[in-house]
């Protein structure tokens, strides 16, 4: 049975669910419970958004508050994964991957390869990304780009609730190191999600809408952005086909190809600044395996070559909006050699 | 309150000096306290940490310093700038994200700086200031200034790696850098007797070979009595201190913070032990400063602070033009 719930919610849920099912899931960050040693509540915080809630009193032990120390517990939780367990760790905020990136990049994802196939590391890093809430530089950025391109991590971006816990549930059962982003303006985002456990198997990308005129390829958040946009551009007469990759490694790359080869036209919609991205990756993908079938050059839609402005005047010129999304799409459907 | 190594401490500072401290800490005081109103209208966009009952520690710090040094702070940023000499108005602006802050609005008050007053920012990044205070006291060390650098931290920020190799490395390379370790009792809403293993964040200095001092944070003379020794020892070349400033945040971790992780601390720290009381009756009990002297700063930061979030609310904010600058000095 489905039912609406939040973003947030459909997270908790996942946790609790897989929680319930295997033993070795344990779940670590800063106050992820909160209060720990403190004078008042338990539990204070669940996560400094609330997405953890609850889970410390329903799995006594296995909900672990840390110190500020995300060298030491990421590292951690890859190191427990390494020995039976299936950590679920939360880096905060995903800009703080400067600070625990080596136990991430040179240890978890290489561990198989390099330790000849005989090493697994289920770890998932849940990590929250992206701009919209004036939180500024430090607190802003969409650094999945950065991820995708280490060999050995998987890299989960979901769009919706329902991305969200099935992603996550794929994730933690998953035999390799997933980083999770979650779009902190999505938290209370809300759709309809089973309420029973189900899995979205990875490389799967999902069409959101079908249209004949221009493929839309649109990462996390962006979804939204580009359903607005092909909302209004319906109304005059361009039909937009959106796909969402939801993990952007492993990247179906053939839902993308078939999509563009029918249309013949895409956009590529992307909130992580415009070089080495999700967008230029899935441009140069397309210009290669497709470009038989293009008739218009490819657009990007991105953030600005800077890092995230604090002040709302300029973060909201920062991210993509629909209007700009809308205004690409109609460039590429209306280009003339 | 009767600490008898402080009051001679007192003896040092004269009329003026003691004016200037205590403006200081009403300024931040009131600067935060009206952040903290201004916040719950909705006009302040993004994170807000706020350093009200902390007061004495940055001033009590940077009253030894001048524009040789340099001081790197945290999220909770706002006080360290004041003390340090940053424009009020220009900050408040920048809390409002407008053209005409400190950091033009780009920054906010998580990034709030100023690099002409050795203010190297606010940080958003939890430990990330101290490696940067190790490369000022190394500057200043190359350029023989007799410049300091001075890393304030947090009880969260002590249990970084970024701290603790800085830490090392200040006394490896016998670095004029002071670390201050503002420990207020929660990083977020975990509990410093819980995430720091040790029973003090001072006693680790041991470990890296340099001194470690606890200092009452709610008494202005005994901050500035462990800084000016330890400032004055890392000018003449005797290398890095871990200074621990004990005390409490009145306001949550961040605006909005319900803090139910605390019961009663606050409502006691701010009745008995608020600095700027305990300043207060301090001064003037021994005769130094008139009670009228005080109340007529309070009136003038009062007025600052009303002229602050004035001219912040009527500045222009930044337009297109601006979002793609300063990326970069050329590009």
């Amino acid at each position: 049975m489905a039912r609406t719930i939040s973003y947030r919610e459909a997270i908790n849920e996942a946790l609790a669910q897989e929680m319930e099912r295997d033993g070795s899931v344990i779940v670590m960050g800063e106050d992820n419970a909160g209060g720990a040693g403190g004078s008042g509540a338990e539990d204070a915080w669940g996560g400094v958004l609330g997405v953890t809630k609850g889970l410390y009193h329903r799995f006594p032990g296995r909900v672990l508050d840390t110190p500020i120390s995300e060298s030491a517990f990421v590292g951690a939780a890859i190191g427990a994964a390494t020995r039976g367990m299936r950590p679920v760790a939360e880096l905060m905020f995903i800009d703080f991957m400067g600070v625990c990136f080596d136990q991430i990049f040179n240890q978890a994802a290489k561990f198989r390869y390099m330790f000849g196939g005989k090493a697994q590391t289920p770890v998932v890093i849940r990590t929250m990304y992206g701009a919209g809430l004036r939180a500024a530089a430090q607190h802003s950025q969409a650094l999945y780009p950065i991820f995708t391109h280490i060999p050995g991590l998987k890299v989960a971006v979901p769009s919706s609730p329902y991305e969200a816990k099935g992603l996550l549930i794929q994730s933690i059962r998953d035999n390799d190191p997933v980083i999770f982003c979650e779009h902190k303006a999505l938290y209370d985002a809300t759709g309809d999600v089973p309420e029973d456990s189900y899995t979205i198997p990875f490389g799967e990308a999902n069409v959101v809408r079908d249209g004949d005129d221009v493929t839309v390829v649109a990462i996390g958040r962006m979804v939204s952005v580009a359903e607005e946009a092909a909302k209004a551009l319906s109304s005059s007469g361009i039909e937009v086909e959106i796909v969402d990759p939801r993990t952007t490694s492993p990247l179906d790359t053939e839902t993308i190809l078939e999509s563009v080869e029918n249309t013949g036209r895409l956009v590529v919609v992307d909130e992580a600044s415009p070089r080495c991205n999700l967008a230029t990756d899935i441009s140069a993908l397309v210009a290669r395996e497709a470009f038989g079938s293009l008739r218009a050059p490819v657009e990007m839609v991105t953030a600005p070559h800077t890092p995230v402005p604090f002040s709302d005047a300029l973060e909201d010129l920062y991210i993509p909006d629909a209007q700009r999304v809308a205004n690409a799409v109609k460039s590429v459907a209306e280009w003339k050699r | 309150m009767t600490d008898t190594l402080s009051t001679s401490v007192a003896h040092e500072l004269d009329e003026n000096a003691l004016l200037q401290a205590y403006r200081t800490m009403r300024t931040i005081r009131a600067f935060e306290e009206r952040v903290h109103e201004e916040f719950a209208t909705g006009e302040i966009p993004g994170f807000v940490h706020l350093y009200a009952g902390e007061e004495a520690s940055a001033t009590g710090v940077c009253a030894h310093l001048d524009e040789r040094d340099a001081i790197a702070s945290t999220h909770r940023g706002h006080g360290h700038c004041i003390a340090k000499g940053v424009d009020v108005k220009a900050m408040m602006a920048e809390i409002y994200g407008k053209k005409t802050g400190s950091c033009q609005g780009k920054g906010g008050s998580m990034h709030i700086a100023d690099l002409s007053k050795g203010m190297l920012g606010a940080n958003g990044i939890v430990g990330g200031g101290p490696p940067l205070i190790c490369g000022t006291a190394l500057a200043a060390k190359q350029q023989g200034t007799g410049g300091v650098g001075v890393a304030f931290f947090g009880d969260g920020a002590s249990n970084q790696g970024t701290t603790l190799e800085s830490l090392n490395l200040a006394s490896v390379w016998n670095l004029p850098a002071i670390f201050v370790a503002e420990n207020n009792g929660y990083a977020e809403a975990t509990a410093s007797t819980w995430s720091v293993a040790a029973d003090n964040i001072a006693d680790r200095a041991a470990g890296f070979g340099m001194p470690g001092v606890i200092v009452d944070g709610f008494d202005f003379f005994a901050v500035y009595e462990a800084a000016g020794e330890a400032i004055r020892r890392a000018r003449e070349g005797g290398g890095p201190t871990l200074i621990e400033v004990k005390f409490t945040r009145y306001f949550g971790h961040f605006e909005g913070d319900q803090q139910t992780y605390r019961a009663q601390e606050v409502a006691e720290a701010r009745e008995n032990l608020d600095c700027l009381k305990r300043f207060r009756s301090r001064v003037t009990e021994t005769g130094r400063l008139e009670e009228a002297d005080l109340t007529a700063v309070d009136t003038q930061v009062s007025d600052l602070i009303d002229a602050a979030v004035d001219e912040a609310k009527a500045a222009p904010k930044p337009t297109e033009a601006d979002l793609a600058t300063d990326v970069y000095v050329s590009y």
